[in-house]
């Protein structure tokens, strides 16, 4: 009954993914060789920068999600504990909020950003932030609610650490896995968005896929091929450094 | 490189009219309290009294409302607490659970820049002090819950701080841990010299352990002695009470002097000067002695109690008060339920409060 229920979910789940690749490697008049849609890749000047964009996005996102909300979750729970409640509602709010309202929302403030930092698609890092925001928060939250940050943080302080030094060397630390699994939420996030980016009017890589979409329809299907299998290997790569560190405790 | 040959000595501590307020609650309410260099004071009290409050400002995790905290003649009152050169021992387990046992007490170290090599050293030594030097490599959740606080112990003591701060560190540990590791921690600190700052509820662990205790109550110190003193002179009834146990007797004071249970005893300074009261009275300042012959004795026994080396009855007194009475072995065994007893005072001076 098992064997039966596994190969259906497998198939449910590997079905989609050999009909694409099966898509992407048919030979056709736009592409005569087998290989030629994975071979636009990284030959397709559109779609690289597009995957540059996207991984610049991805790394700044992720960053800049774990500046902000990590000091002030550590804050919220150290000095403003009534506070919890409404840092949590403001964090979860942009899951309730349609992603074109959001846009629409924020192009005052966007105006801003352009004229001061950049009016390149890497300002999509702000509101990818705030896109972020509900599923790293959880993720986050669960990792220091696994520790008690009162007590670690008031021995370190008491030993002579300084604020920063309690957040680096106490706190992240022992909350390595969860930040790690925030950091991986924003990646796959961030790579599989095209609302915003779209509306505002940037090429990131699903805005491209879609374009090509209309003009070549195999290179588009083989770039959300390679983006599934990155973000699988980047899975992958989490779930081996969280074992890692478990074994590595137990000495 | 800050040098590791100064022997921590101990400094004097003072807390100065502090003051705290939550809110509408009042935690401290003008605490004055001295530590002289090397002293262990304890402050006791119930739960809600403000100790763990002093004991948080002290180590600058609070601020006080109003007030000063001096250490050494300077004033810390706006000294944050990573500067204080503090060490404490939480109630809760708070080692490192990223770091085995000897980085732990080497954390404290490496903040001072202290070289590899003299930081290594220096933790062996501290974990020797604790007995726990073949655990070095080991992590906090392989290790017991005793074990723990002796590490969070010497890794509080390893940077040698001008001032030791424990905040309740035994009351995890089951009964017997807690009796060792009562006596280790005064054993390490006399070693060291440090001057300590140590908060309990548990009135056993204060007597046992402090040079001078202090009793709190509603935010204010209602008496400071050393622990022989504090038990058998109290100057409140409700040092009296809190401390140890305690039973209440009818007496009569004049000049200076209370009758109790039959006895003449003299009073304690604070007592009521003339007039009724009631007379405090210690369960080991009872004698108890069987009714001879012919006698008809004080009182009946209504239940004796088996502690081991000692035995604990309660008697229910010929002028309708009851009492409690600790009593050697080899009395408490010849006496049963309903036996009549004759019950004499010790003639020790006694608390007589206003009835």
């Amino acid at each position: 009954m098992r064997w039966v229920v596994l190969a259906v979910v497998g198939l449910f789940f590997l079905l989609p993914l050999v009909s694409m690749y099966e898509f992407a490697t048919k030979i056709g008049p736009q592409n005569p060789h087998k290989w030629d849609a994975f071979k636009a890749i990284t030959t397709n000047p559109q779609l690289t920068a597009a995957i540059k964009t996207s991984l610049e996005l991805c790394v700044l996102t992720a960053v800049g999600m774990l500046v902000l909300l990590l000091p002030t979750m550590v804050w919220v729970r150290l000095k403003v504990p009534w506070a919890k409640r409404i840092v949590e509602f403001l964090c979860l709010l942009p899951l309730t909020i349609p992603a074109i309202v959001i846009v629409v929302g924020i192009t005052n403030v966007q105006s801003w950003v352009y004229y001061l930092i950049t009016d390149g698609p890497l300002s999509l890092t702000f509101p990818y932030i705030v896109l972020v925001l509900p599923y790293c928060y959880r993720a986050l939250d669960a990792g220091l609610a696994s520790i008690d940050v009162n007590t670690l943080s008031e021995a370190a302080r008491s030993l002579g650490a300084s604020w920063f030094t309690v957040i680096t060397r106490i706190i992240l630390p022992n909350i390595a896995s969860a930040v790690l699994s925030a950091a991986f939420l924003a990646v796959a996030l961030v790579l599989g968005e095209f609302t915003f980016a779209s509306l505002l009017l940037f090429d990131n890589l699903q805005v491209v896929i879609a374009a090509l979409g209309l003009s070549n329809a195999a290179v588009s299907v083989a770039v959300s091929l390679a983006s599934l299998a990155f973000a699988a290997a980047l899975l992958f790569l989490l779930s081996f450094v969280g074992v890692r560190r478990r074994s590595g405790q137990v000495v | 490189m800050e040098t590791m040959d100064r022997r921590s000595g101990g400094v004097e501590v003072r807390l100065d009219d502090l003051t705290r307020t939550f809110g509408p609650v009042q935690a401290l309410d003008g605490l004055n309290l001295t530590l002289a260099p090397g002293e262990l004071v304890s402050l006791l009290g119930p739960s809600g009294c403000g100790k763990t409050t002093a004991l948080r400002i002290l180590a600058g995790l609070d601020d006080a409302t109003s007030g000063k905290v001096l250490v050494d003649g300077k004033d810390l009152s706006r000294v944050p607490a990573n500067k204080r050169d503090m060490g404490m021992v939480f109630q809760a387990y708070s080692l490192f659970p990223h770091m085995t046992t000897r980085q732990n007490v080497e954390f404290g170290l490496k903040l001072r820049k202290i070289s590899s090599a003299e930081r290594r050293s220096r933790a062996i030594e501290m974990l020797e002090l604790v007995g726990l030097a073949a655990q070095s490599e080991r992590y906090a959740h392989q290790l017991s819950g005793g074990q723990q606080q002796r590490v969070a112990l010497a890794r509080a003591l390893a940077f040698e701080p001008s001032v030791l701060l424990l905040d309740e560190p035994l009351s995890a540990l089951d009964a017997k841990v807690r009796a060792q590791l009562r006596d280790e921690i005064r054993r390490v600190q006399r070693e060291v010299g440090t001057t300590t700052l140590f908060v309990t509820h548990d009135q056993e662990e204060a007597l046992a352990m402090a040079d001078r205790v202090g009793v709190m109550r509603s935010g204010r110190l209602e008496q400071i002695a050393p622990p022989q003193e504090l038990y058998s002179s109290p100057t409140s009834q409700f040092v009296a009470e809190f401390v140890g146990l305690t039973n209440r007797l009818p007496a009569i004071v004049s000049g200076g002097r209370a009758r109790v249970a039959g006895m003449e005893v003299p009073t304690l300074d604070g007592s009521v000067r003339e007039g009724t009261g009631m007379a405090l009275v210690r369960p080991e300042s009872a004698h108890v002695k069987a009714a001879a012959a012919g006698h008809s004795g004080n009182g009946r026994v209504t239940t004796t109690s088996f502690l081991g080396a000692i035995s604990r009855l309660h008697i229910d007194m010929d002028d309708d008060t009851r009492l409690i009475a600790q009593v050697p072995r080899s009395i408490g065994g010849a006496v049963a339920p309903g036996d009549r007893v004759e019950v004499v005072i010790d003639p020790a001076p006694v608390l007589v409060v206003a009835d």
